[in-house]
């Protein structure tokens, strides 16, 4: 008796969960937005890229006048969460924060996903690499670090994300371009900036190539400094730190990039909607005061632009990971 | 001293007292939900804390996370399900003293010293913030490793019974650590070209399994022991307080100091913290005997750590703006949001906020004991429930937790997966807290192996040329050699 109530219990729940859930899948019929969406978001909560997520939906949220949902599908290095907006709907109702990782985990063999598995929307935030090293290093320049480099391959060691990560490849390219071997710094993988820039200060390693932002705290307390950002431009923040091309002539940028997608084949009503719900968000005065707060670079590209954008960005990071020997051949 | 009167201005004001409030009653829900943890729902109030003043949203964020980690007790001491990953070490020593009938004495026990260790947290944060942040910051991943070896060793003294099987348990535990793609070279690892075993073995979705699912199928499979109705009640839970404290301030005190510490190292947090004080108490208790039949005494140990640890964690956050944990890696960035920016010049530039942090902190902790007492009455209720009626909607509350982890059903798929290996290694005498230990700390050992070795160039001296990483190492190998070579030294002379 008592057994049976239990497996009839467990199917009342279940009916109720399944009801749920088809509930949920209703077609979208009435003029867009008629429910809540879902912003997925690769990478966990806490970092730099949800934070950007929760805010650009609180805002857009109000744009659109419906609920959004941030939701974190996190793990294989931004493979799963990115699988995750490309095999939704494109009915407007889940869209994805995509980052700069899109263009580089097919390199590398991970995935088959392309940027070219996603509607563009809108880019929101670019993050230029830096060159930051411990405040007792010994190097005061990019120019010293790299000679030194060169002098002596095989010496030091970089941190700041995993193997083949955005900083990793920053640091290869530059190297790269210096006509130095990649190889000759090794790289050390870590969880992401912060771990790599406490080893910084420990003493575990001699360089941590992540982006300066990342780097601020460290650098306010006087443990870090950064001797160039690799951008065309110094960053509006930190003037004083030189770009890489001012004191080594080395034309190398990296930066890693935050931007709203949807599922390839979104109906262009809806995407022109998104777009330009999103250009609002980017003119509006809070997120420009939460992009300033946490130092993050301010870029705008909508729609198409976007695309060209990522189809750029996927073709250089191709074409370093081939040279340092990163991407799967 | 003016800035100490700024900042009670600063916390005593409606809507910060309000928000506190209301920041615990949302902690309180979160923690006891299985499958949502403090990290979640620290998260989850992030959006919100948009529109606070800074006062108002860190001390939302100080609260909820310490109502959080209590309240994961309150299902794993009454259902045997931890409500958060920093209960799992002592989950099944308080649930023994549920089915002994002393599920409120574990309750209220539990609630007096995650109070306490708050407040040491706390006491250690206010006192020793930078100095402390500065040895935090001198460990490097030769230093971690060995700690995650000490931590191994835990493995051996958390579960009853045979230390073969153990062992076992804790293999299987780091077995299940290798599969995905979060490894230090970035390779799948038996992952079978599935995306979802890409992202690896969620430890939240596994620990549920493992603990509530078996415990469900053992139900279903009419071979588990009836708890309700044989509940006695505690009494006066400020009476039966005074005795534990009395009986118990070193074990208390020890695990507020090693909790603090632990939450103060980048990367470990209260998780770890309650793991390693429960093995601590276990290992230098009078009554090691005792331990796993339902004996307050670890639980008391652990449960001061992991709530100490939370304040730990804030000291290099606060100091440098390096996390010490999960929850403080949000904290950071709302305190940049805040125009609070993280660094020694915290303490100068505008010391009222600081103050002000320190003073919600206590607050709190204190608030804990009133709110925390109203959630074990209720919670008592639960008890009466007939089982036929609970073991379902446990059921239920797992499903949803392990789907709400990653949003996805594959956690539910990881859930049930583990909840058979449960059953099964506890049919056969194997313990299954060695391979949660194993899940929680194989990436930390991997890698710390793994980023030492490129750093030392292949060299295994790498983990003694540091002082510290040789001290470590010295007193881990010594914990393992020495019980060895007594044993051997016996056994040849008798």
């Amino acid at each position: 008796m008592k057994r049976r109530t239990f497996v009839r219990t467990c199917a009342l729940a279940l009916t109720a969960v399944g009801g749920l859930l088809a509930m949920g899948q209703a077609p979208a019929l009435a003029a867009y937005p008629e429910r809540p969406i879902t912003m997925i978001v690769p990478w966990g909560a806490g970092g730099g890229t949800d934070a950007t997520a929760r805010i650009v939906s609180s805002l857009l949220e109000r744009t659109l006048g419906q609920p959004i949902n941030v939701v974190n599908r996190t793990g294989g290095s931004g493979v799963v969460g990115h699988q995750a907006i490309a095999s939704s709907a494109p009915d407007g109702y889940t869209l994805g924060l995509a980052t700069v990782e899109i263009g580089m985990m097919h390199w590398q063999g991970l995935t088959q996903l392309t940027y070219a598995d996603y509607t563009p929307l809108a880019l929101m935030n670019e993050d230029p690499a830096g060159l930051q090293v411990a405040q007792d290093s010994p190097y005061n320049s990019a120019k010293d670090l790299l000679e030194a480099i060169r002098a002596k391959p095989g010496t030091m060691k970089a941190s700041g994300t995993g193997q083949g990560g955005i900083w990793h490849l920053a640091l290869a390219g530059m190297l790269q371009d210096a006509d130095i071997a990649p190889q000759a710094v090794a790289w050390v993988p870590s969880q992401g900036a912060a771990p790599g820039l406490q080893d910084l200060v420990a003493g575990g390693v001699q360089i941590a190539p992540c982006s300066i932002p990342e780097a601020r705290s460290l650098i306010d307390a006087g443990r870090v400094k950064s001797l160039a950002i690799m951008a065309e431009k110094r960053h509006p923040l930190f003037p004083n730190i030189p770009t890489l091309k001012e004191q080594t002539g080395i034309d190398w940028t990296m930066a890693a990039w935050r931007g709203v997608v949807a599922p390839k084949g979104l109906p262009d009503d809806i995407a022109q909607k998104l777009t330009s719900a999103l250009k609002q968000v980017y003119d509006s005065a809070e997120f420009k005061d939460f992009m300033n707060q946490r130092g993050f670079g301010m870029v705008y590209a909508s729609g198409e632009q976007f695309g060209t954008f990522m189809s750029e960005s996927n073709d250089s990071l191709g074409k370093v990971m081939k040279a340092v020997g990163i991407a799967r051949q | 001293m003016d800035a100490i009167l700024l900042a009670a201005q600063l916390v005593f004001q409606l809507d910060v007292l309000v928000t506190i409030v209301l920041a615990a009653l949302f902690g309180l829900f979160v923690g006891s939900v299985p499958g949502l943890t403090a990290t979640m729902a620290t998260a989850l109030l992030v959006p919100i804390t948009f529109f606070m003043s800074p006062v108002a949203a860190i001390g939302a964020i100080v609260t909820c996370s310490a109502m959080a980690i209590f309240a994961g007790d309150i299902p794993g001491t009454l259902l045997r399900i931890p409500g958060t990953p920093a209960s799992a070490a002592y989950t099944d020593e308080a649930y023994a003293m549920t089915r002994k009938g002393q599920g409120e004495l574990a309750l209220g026990a539990n609630l007096l010293f995650s109070a306490l260790g708050g407040l040491f947290g706390t006491a250690v944060l206010i006192v020793a913030a930078p100095s402390l942040a500065e040895v935090a910051l001198q460990f490097s991943s030769f230093e971690y490793f060995w700690l995650a070896c000490l931590g191994l060793t835990c493995a051996t003294v958390v579960g009853s019974g045979s230390t073969i099987k153990g062992l076992v348990s804790l293999m299987i535990g780091l077995l299940v650590a290798t599969i995905g793609l979060n490894n230090p070279a970035g390779v799948p690892r038996f992952t079978f070209g599935n995306v979802d075993l890409m992202g690896g073995i969620d430890f939240i979705a596994a620990m549920i399994g493992l603990f509530a699912v078996s415990e469900i199928f053992r139900y279903v499979l009419g071979m588990s022991a009836d708890t309700s109705n044989v509940q006695a009640p505690a009494g006066n839970l400020f009476t039966g307080w005074g005795r534990l404290f009395k009986q118990y301030w070193r074990q208390s005190l020890r695990g507020n100091v090693l909790g603090t510490a632990i939450g103060a190292l980048p990367g470990a947090g209260a998780d770890i913290a309650a793991w390693v004080s429960y093995a601590v108490s276990k290992r230098f208790s009078k009554t090691p005997e005792k331990f796993g039949t339902g004996h307050v005494e670890g639980i008391i140990e652990s449960t001061s750590s992991n709530n100490a640890a939370l304040g730990g964690a804030w000291v290099p956050a606060l100091v440098f703006g390096i996390p010490g944990d999960s929850i403080t890696a949000i904290v950071i960035g709302v305190l940049y949001l805040k125009g609070m920016n993280p660094g020694p010049t915290i303490f100068i530039n505008n010391p009222q906020d600081i103050y002000a942090v320190f003073l919600i902190f206590i607050l709190a902790n204190i608030f804990m004991v009133p709110a925390g007492w109203a959630a074990i009455k209720s919670a008592r209720l639960l008890m009466r429930v007939p089982r036929n009626v609970l073991m379902p909607t446990i059921l239920l509350f797992c499903i949803v937790g392990s789907f709400a982890i990653n949003n996805s059903a594959f956690g539910i798929s990881v859930m049930l997966a583990f909840g058979l290996l449960g059953f099964i290694m506890e049919e056969n005498g194997f313990p299954i807290a060695p391979t949660i230990l194993g899940i929680v700390l194989g990436p930390l050992l991997e890698e710390n192996f793994v980023t030492s070795m490129i750093k030392s160039d292949g060299s295994f001296l790498g983990f003694f040329e540091r002082p510290l990483a040789a001290g470590l190492g010295i007193i881990t190998l010594a914990i393992w050699i020495v019980p060895l070579a007594l044993y051997f030294w016996r056994r040849s002379r008798g």
